[in-house]
């Protein structure tokens, strides 16, 4: 693990692009923006779509903004809902972009949708590193697979 | 804060004379080892509580008259998954009832609209009209009962259903207790659960608070609530300060609505957490009374003692418990409870020990309920009132918590020029609420990142966890949503559409014309089984919907 430089210059996330999003009306974004702080501390570029997006708005957004990961903050107990049709939607565009998913999400519920296709799920307690590593290495499988 | 009245007395004089007009439950309480106990101890010419600045609590006989209320939040699936849920609490000694909606409710939107996929009954109860309500007070006694609502943006349209609902059984209005939140200020803040923009969601909270004067004199119209200021990152001092702050400006917005400020200001009710370090919430809960006394008065030129006494209600803090060995949360929220206690609170929910991993099941909820049992009836907690005032520490730091707040009222009277609600609304506007939060939350990180803070299980003292969910939790399915779609569905057949737009219509035009209260168009509009979506949607006809500017 590169070391942090909280001004952005030298991280592991340097020349790397994501998106992380707010999905379904949970208003709950306390984790999103720290999350979104540490991956900017990390030297990521971060993109941050808001509240209250829909599944459709969150696949656009990514395809415009032409990220490499879509990060999911989800605290409202719908993430067996919006989660799969996100991923369906990115396979109907075509568009090869790993999924991590963070919040409150029961251990059964998350192994679940890591069979469908999402990367990574970081649940509450989630070090800084922690979060860190499952974006870069949910980043660099996929640019290995590919 | 040395004191002589006119005639000699002293601030103890006041006192006694007050706590012996009060009703006292215990007459002879003592220490577990039988050393017999004064109501409260301090000198003669201190502060005491029940006497103005209150910082020692707002009634001369705190706990000895009554307990505070053990009001559990519940609500989950539909309204009879959450009327089973009421009927364990007030069986297992819970005396107060406390309602959480699910989130298509909390953000105004039908079961079956599109973006409630996946969302109907999974973090509250689904409710859709009035029909829903009658099932989730069925068999409880709503004249005997205090209701607690946890909503917002739709807060009306909730007191609405409830009112029609009790009045379906012969209940008059005048005789429901409760409490509805109806707290707009802090969702633009921290809980971002809003539907229409800043300025109408205001007038919005004014009529709640005006019809509740005129008509509900037992309800509670607004808990200002820094709960979820704090949940979302602040520190204690701006959970304080950002709370007393939007009471304030309600205070304002009522009195420019015409009703004086001991018309309504003694049926305002607080909210706070209960976080982990200890002294710094009860310096925080003293203060918060100590502030609130001196403004109505001062500022606002409140002369009656009710107007002049913060009362509030705490929940021990969710964000401070770990998914890490969730057993550890029983003593987290043990402690939080005591502090709560010993701050004063009039009313407390304590979390269950499995919510960082989903929502409570009952046998968690109950364990909660019991733990701040033990608090009230084994410890002696409540036995003496403020019984760390006094101390050179606890004293220090609620001066502090005050001064800090302070510097921040000052900031927001200069953003609004005299007026401390116009000062919110630019602090909203400018996004320095929001951005002063999520700093705080990004400070609170980086600390744990660095070892310089430490959650038990989580940064320090870490065990192997099993790799599956050690604990039973509590699951929502989605046969909740096709069966409350399915439900609502058959309301939408069997209900008059004349009567349903009639309504509406009445609705959109109370909401058109400043001068109106909406309440009672929408009463109507509810009793004809007008759905929160569709009465919140001829709102946002002439209100618009908000969208919050995305900054990380």
């Amino acid at each position: 693990m590169t070391g942090l430089d909280p001004r952005g210059g030298l991280g592991p996330g340097v020349g790397h692009r994501v998106l992380v999003a707010k999905v379904g009306l949970d208003g709950h974004d306390r984790g999103v923006k720290v999350v979104g702080r540490i991956l900017r501390d990390a030297g990521f570029e971060v993109i941050y779509t808001g509240l209250q997006q829909t599944p459709e708005m969150v696949v656009a957004a990514a395809r415009d903004e032409d990220v490499e990961l879509i990060g999911l903050s989800l605290h409202s107990g719908a993430h067996m809902t919006l989660v799969p049709r996100i991923l369906d939607r990115l396979r109907s565009q075509a568009l090869d972009i790993p999924v991590v998913i963070g919040g409150i999400i029961p251990v059964a519920d998350g192994a679940a949708l890591q069979e469908l296709g999402v990367a990574a799920v970081l649940t509450p307690g989630a070090s800084t590193d922690e979060i860190i590593a499952a974006v870069t290495r949910a980043i660099e499988d996929h640019a290995h697979i590919n | 804060m040395a004191r002589v009245g006119a005639g000699g007395s002293t601030n103890g004089d006041e006192w006694r004379e007050l706590f012996a007009r009060s009703h006292v439950r215990d007459l002879d309480p003592s220490t577990i080892s039988g050393v017999p106990l004064q109501p409260v101890y301090g000198p003669d010419d201190g502060e005491f509580p029940g006497l103005f600045p209150y910082t020692r609590g707002p009634y001369a006989s705190m706990y000895r008259s009554k307990l505070w209320t053990m009001r559990m939040f519940a609500g989950f699936g539909t309204a009879e998954d959450t009327n089973a849920r009421f009927r364990e609490i007030l069986r297992a000694g819970g005396d107060g009832l406390s309602t959480a909606f699910d989130l298509p409710t909390l953000m105004g939107r039908d079961s079956d609209d599109p973006r409630s996929a996946g969302e109907v009954g999974k973090a509250g109860v689904a409710v859709d009209s009035l029909a829903d309500f009658e099932d989730l007070f069925a068999g409880i006694d709503l004249a005997a009962v205090t209701t607690s609502m946890t909503i917002n943006s739709p807060a009306p349209v909730a007191l609405a259903l409830y009112v029609a609902a009790a009045e379906r059984r012969g209940i008059a209005r005048a005789a429901l207790g409760g409490t509805l939140q109806n707290d707009i200020l802090k969702e633009y803040q921290a809980q971002k659960e809003f539907v229409f923009p800043p300025r109408p969601s205001v007038r919005l909270v004014a009529d709640v608070i005006r019809f509740c004067a005129a008509e509900m004199p037992r309800w509670y119209p607004v808990s200002v609530s820094g709960y979820h200021i704090r949940e979302a990152g602040s520190t204690a001092a701006q959970e304080l300060a950002f709370t007393l702050a939007n009471g304030f400006a309600y205070v304002e917005a009522v009195t420019a609505a015409g009703l004086t400020v001991d018309e309504f200001a003694p049926r305002l009710s607080f909210f706070f957490n209960a976080h982990i370090d200890f002294f710094e919430e009860i310096a925080k809960y003293r203060a918060a009374r100590r502030i609130w006394a001196r403004w109505l008065r001062d500022r606002y030129g409140a002369t009656h003692p009710r107007s002049l006494q913060l009362r509030f209600h705490t929940q021990t803090a969710g964000v401070s418990l770990t998914a890490q060995q969730p057993e550890l949360n029983i003593a987290r929220v043990a402690i939080q409870a005591l502090a709560a206690a010993l701050g004063g609170t009039q009313s407390l929910h304590t979390d269950a020990f499995d919510e960082a991993l989903a929502l409570p099941t009952e046998k968690a909820a109950r364990l909660a309920l019991r733990t701040q049992q033990v608090v009230a009836y084994e410890t002696g907690a409540p036995t003496v009132a403020d019984p760390l005032g006094g101390s050179h520490y606890v004293e220090w730091l609620t001066d502090e918590m005050e001064r800090q707040a302070e510097a921040i009222f000052a900031k927001l009277d200069d953003w609004g020029r005299g007026s401390i609600l116009e000062g919110v609304l630019a602090g909203i506007e400018s996004n320095w609420f929001q951005s002063e939060i999520a700093e705080a939350a990004y400070t609170f990180q980086r600390e744990l990142a660095a070892g310089r803070r430490v959650q038990v299980g989580v940064n320090r003292f870490t065990e192997r966890e099993p790799g599956g969910d050690a604990v039973a939790l509590l699951a929502i399915g989605a046969e909740v949503e096709q069966a409350q779609c399915k439900r609502l569905a058959e309301l939408r057949r069997h209900r008059s559409p004349g009567a349903v737009e009639d309504g509406l219509i009445a609705v959109r035009e109370a909401a058109a014309d400043p001068t109106a209260n909406v309440m009672p168009a929408i009463i109507d509009a509810v009793r004809a089984y007008a759905t929160i979506g569709e009465v919140m949607g001829a709102m946002a006809e002439v209100f618009g919907r908000y969208v919050e500017r995305a900054a990380l």
